[in-house]
Parts: C-alpha cells; sequence; structure tokens
C-alpha cells in the first residue's frame, strides 16, 4: 500500500472516529435526560405528568422513525445554521446527533424499566425526593442496562456514520464507496471493512467490560 | 404512635377513553362513578400506642398493603386521618411530608436493597438524603451494622448476602435516620422459618432497646404470635377483629380469625373422621367436639373428672398446646362416649369450666 493510500485510510479513520465521539457524546448528554423524563413522567410514577410524557414520546418516536438517509438530507437548512456548512464531518455530526438521541432515549427508558419498582418505593419511604431517585437510585442502578444502551448506540453511530458520505462528510464509509467500489479497488474496500469490524469489536468489548465492571448482581 | 381514623383508600380503574364514552353512550347503566371503583380500605381506625407492636393478618388481597402505605403515604388515602406522634401527615406539603418519612422507617418483602451500593453504602444511603456529614454518617452506619450483627459485611455487595442478611441490612437501613415508628411490610414472608424467628427476634430487640413502634402487616399466624402485642385481623379493607394477641389466639370472635387459627394449630380431624361426621345426632351416635381452653382450664385435670362424674369416656384424636406471650392455649378434638344425656352432661361441664366447645359432628357407634 502506497504512503499515499496509508494517509487516505488513516485519515478517514479519524473521521469516523471524530463523528462517532461527537454525535455519541452530544447524543447521550441530550438522550440520557430524554430517557429518564420519559420514564419519571409516566402516568404513577415520581413526577407523573401524563401530558408531556405524551409529547415527549411522540417526538421520540417521529425521531426514530425517519430514515437516517433522508434525516440527513432533508436537515441541511438546520446543519448549515448549525457548523456554517453543509457538508464534511462536523455537518454529518449534526444529523448523527439528531437520530442518535431518540434512539439513547429509549433505551435509557428501557433500562430503566427494568429496575424493580421496590427501589423506588424504598426510596420514597426514606424521604428522598424525586431529584435524589433519579441521581441516586434510578442512574446508578440502571447503570450497566445503560451502558449497555450505550454501546449499542456507539456501534449503530459506527454504521451510520457510513452513510456520511452522501453528504460529503468523510470516512471510512465514504472511503469504501468512492475508492473500492467506484474505482474498483478490492484492496481498499477490504481495508475499510476490516477497519469498521475491528472498530466494532473494540467498542462491544469495551461496553461488555463496563457493564461487568457495573454491574453486581 | 399511628393513629390512623376513618381511613379510606378507593382506585378508580383507568379504562376511561374514547371508547368506553361511546359505549356508555349506549348502555348508561354501568356509566355511573362508582362502577369501576374498587374500595382497597373502608373507614379503617386503628391506634398503635408508642413503644408498642401492632400487627395487621389478613389473606392476600385484603387491604394489608394499601393500610401500611397509608402510613407514611406512599398511597394517599382517599379519606380519613392519618397521625404518626401527632402530626397529621395528610396535609404536609411534598418536603415537610419528606422531612416526616424520616421519622418512619420501612423495611420491605424483597428487601429493596441498592444493588449497586456496598452495604455500608445502603444503609448511608438515608443519611446521604438527609444531607448529613460524612463522619456523622460513618459512625452511625457502624453503630447499625455493629446492631444488626452485619459489621464484618460491611464492604459487600447485597447479592453476596443471604435472605436474611439482606433483610438486616434493610432493618439497619430503616433504622438509620432515628425513626420512631419501624413499618414491616411481609417482611418474613420471603425467608425460611429459622431465618424469619432470628428476624422477628433482632425487631423485637428493636422495640425493647430503642422503643420503637412497629407496625407490621403479615399473612403468618407465626409471626403475630411471636412478637406482635396487639393484633388487627383485615378483610375486604376492613378491620373486622382488634385484640391483645393472648385474647385473639384463645378466643378469636369472628369466623375468619377461627380459620386463620385452626389453620395456624393445624387442628382439623383427619379426613377419614370428616367423610364419617354427620350432622344429625341419632341413637347409636357419639358427638365428636373441639375444645379449646386457656388460663386456669389448661392446668385442670378435666378429662379424668368427665370420666368420673359424668360417667363419659373421652377418645382424644388430636391435641395440641401452645404457649401465646404468657397465656397457654389447650386444642383438642375429642369423641365423647356416652349416652346421649351423658354427653350432653359433660359439654355443659366443659362449658361451665370456660371451655368453649364446638360440636363438629356425630359419628356412628361402633358395634
Amino acid at each position: 500500500m502506497s504512503s499515499a493510500m496509508f494517509d487516505l485510510v488513516l485519515q478517514a479513520t479519524l473521521d469516523t472516529l471524530y463523528m462517532v465521539a461527537v454525535s455519541g457524546v452530544i447524543s447521550t448528554l441530550v438522550g440520557l435526560p430524554l430517557g429518564v423524563m420519559l420514564y419519571v413522567t409516566r402516568p404513577r410514577q415520581i413526577l407523573a405528568k401524563p401530558v408531556l410524557n405524551q409529547a415527549l414520546s411522540i417526538i421520540t418516536n417521529v425521531g426514530r422513525s425517519i430514515p437516517f438517509i433522508i434525516l440527513m438530507v432533508a436537515i441541511i437548512p438546520f446543519t448549515r445554521m448549525l457548523v456554517g456548512t453543509s457538508i464534511g464531518i462536523n455537518a454529518a455530526s449534526v444529523p448523527l446527533t439528531i437520530a442518535a438521541i431518540p434512539f439513547v432515549a429509549r433505551l435509557v427508558e428501557g433500562a430503566l424499566n427494568e429496575l424493580s419498582p421496590g427501589l423506588i418505593e424504598a426510596a420514597q419511604s426514606m424521604g428522598a425526593t424525586p431529584w435524589q431517585i433519579i441521581c441516586k437510585v434510578l442512574i446508578p442502578e440502571a447503570r450497566g442496562g445503560i451502558i449497555t444502551g450505550l454501546t449499542i448506540t456507539v456501534v449503530t453511530l459506527v454504521s451510520y456514520s457510513a452513510m456520511a458520505g452522501a453528504v460529503g462528510g468523510g470516512g471510512l464509509g465514504d472511503l469504501g464507496i468512492r475508492y473500492g467500489y467506484n474505482r474498483f479497488n478490492p484492496t481498499i474496500m477490504l481495508i475499510t471493512v476490516v477497519i469498521l469490524v475491528v472498530m466494532v469489536q473494540g467498542f462491544q468489548s469495551l461496553g461488555d467490560y463496563l457493564v461487568r465492571k457495573s454491574d453486581r448482581k | 404512635m399511628i393513629e390512623l381514623s376513618n381511613v379510606s383508600k378507593i382506585y378508580f380503574s383507568n379504562t376511561r377513553s374514547s371508547n368506553t364514552r361511546v359505549s356508555n353512550a349506549a348502555s348508561s347503566k354501568d356509566s355511573d362513578n362508582g362502577s369501576n371503583a374498587i374500595h382497597a380500605l373502608k373507614d379503617v381506625s386503628l391506634i398503635v400506642p408508642k413503644g408498642t407492636i401492632h400487627g395487621v393478618i389478613g389473606l392476600s388481597g385484603a387491604g394489608k398493603s394499601t393500610l401500611i402505605r397509608c402510613v407514611n403515604l406512599l398511597e394517599r388515602p382517599t379519606s380519613g386521618s392519618v397521625k404518626v406522634d401527632g402530626q397529621e401527615m395528610t396535609r404536609l406539603s411534598n418536603a415537610a411530608l419528606n422531612r416526616a418519612r424520616h421519622r418512619i422507617g420501612m423495611i420491605f418483602q424483597h428487601f429493596n436493597l441498592l444493588t449497586t451500593r456496598t452495604v455500608f453504602d445502603n444503609v448511608a444511603l438515608p443519611l446521604e438524603l438527609m444531607g448529613q456529614k460524612r463522619a456523622t454518617v460513618r459512625d452511625r452506619v457502624t453503630l447499625l451494622l455493629e446492631l444488626v450483627g452485619l459489621a464484618d459485611k460491611a464492604n459487600q455487595y447485597p447479592a453476596q448476602l443471604s435472605g436474611g442478611q439482606k433483610q438486616r441490612v434493610a432493618i439497619a437501613r430503616a433504622l438509620a435516620s432515628e425513626p420512631q415508628v419501624l413499618l414491616c411490610d411481609e417482611a418474613t414472608s420471603a425467608l425460611d422459618p429459622q431465618t424469619t424467628s432470628s428476624i422477628l427476634e433482632l425487631l423485637r430487640d428493636i422495640n425493647h432497646q430503642l422503643g420503637i413502634t412497629i407496625l407490621l402487616i403479615t399473612h403468618e399466624m407465626e409471626v403475630v404470635k411471636s412478637i406482635c402485642h396487639r393484633v388487627s385481623l383485615i378483610s375486604d379493607g376492613e378491620l373486622v377483629e382488634d385484640a391483645e394477641v393472648g385474647d385473639f389466639f384463645t378466643a378469636p370472635r369472628t369466623q375468619l380469625g377461627r380459620e386463620f387459627l385452626n389453620d395456624f394449630l393445624q387442628l382439623t380431624p383427619p379426613k377419614e373422621l370428616i367423610e364419617r361426621l354427620s350432622d344429625k345426632a341419632g341413637e347409636n351416635t357419639h358427638p365428636v367436639v373441639r375444645l379449646t381452653f386457656s388460663g386456669d382450664a389448661v392446668s385442670t385435670p378435666l378429662i379424668s373428672r368427665l370420666a368420673r362424674e359424668c360417667g363419659v369416656d373421652v377418645s382424644i384424636l388430636q391435641a395440641k398446646v401452645e404457649s401465646i406471650q404468657e397465656r397457654t392455649l389447650g386444642l383438642m378434638i375429642a369423641e365423647l362416649l356416652g349416652t346421649p344425656t351423658q354427653t350432653q352432661q359433660a359439654m355443659s361441664y366443659l362449658k361451665s369450666h370456660q371451655l368453649q366447645v364446638e360440636v363438629l359432628g356425630h359419628v356412628q357407634r361402633n358395634v
């Protein structure tokens, strides 16, 4: 492999990691509270607000039902407003984040669902405020489930980021399509696929390790 | 001190939707408000004096859980008043309610410990919630773990503990905020008999040493027998009986109370006898009676006197003596052998000695 080729692959790998990192972090920061809100505002929950809950639920569902490739082009004006351009890895990170937020929220909600209602009852009997219940009981107890959800999200983001090429986003998927498919270079195709496989394996193993460390059951 | 007066709790099942509205218009019979209301508690009044242990016993679904949750307002009563140490709970603001809950500990059937916290941190949780200083928390938790006998398990996680140890951690946690009142929600129902008795012993010690008022709900007579001072029987959301434990075990006033007692004592006639029993007394039959005796009657040689004074022989089919609190309770199922006049006389003799005599039926005389 020529050094120019090597540089291309390295740059693409870094681009993919960058997009996954930016969208992963921001979607967690927004999706985690949203998931907690979806859970605690349910009827008969600690902050029961049925109307708000319905509204959040509908917004989340809409976000999750739009195919990523369509979302990416549909929000171009928003992307441009936010990062000043509609091409490149920063621009591609915007739809990736938007797509991942409802994904994270539902996975967090699912993790909270797994908890025994008795835990909340016990905390209430100790005089815990809803905020204390969220911070000291719900999130720590659901930590394993939440990390599992975030691992799934990151792996999904790696695969979604391959579509970022459609808006000139760069990254490994883009490289694979442009050099491997359009220019008939099977070596590049194979290399990008191998790197993606290794990346996903790495994220999954890291996630599994963190779950094991946090799970005391 | 816990005082419940006229507490009622009504649940409305949530079937309100556009669909039911349409069907209601079609058939207005079932559309009145009360039709899908469930009365979990009906006009319950109960006083638990300071420093006593009060048990509420009932079958599942009778409203025990709702009752105990009304004390710390995990369930808000639909009407009625709930006072803990003189403070009316139902009128408190959220913040004041949380402060009041610090004075009320609670333990649960399934322990409800936090799996991601160590034993030490579980016990520390209520103190953290109250914003106590680190050093205060450490001293208090250490003391509590010693009290429940788990000082050596401080750094273990709940998953590494047995059921009984988990409940001990839960008890230490419930006591962390120095409550005046402890609520026990079926606290021993998930435990084996040996562990149950060690947990009950711990609860009795806590009541004795710290003077904490305990309200517990259970479906096990054994629990009531071993630690309660007073007991209430709940059925279908109503308290149908309220008595000193000794009285309840010797003379329950309701049919349900008697059923609980008989189940507990396991004194039901053998199956083959039940099959031979008939309701009617005839020329050649003997009565089969269940005798319940307590107090002085236990130590009186009544059976031999029956033989001497009434000429009736007694064939004992089953018998049991239990000691409840400081009282002794005897139970016996026996066949009275004699002529109808003699057996009648024998029964009135027994009744005159404060025995309860219940005729179960009559069996054909063996020829």
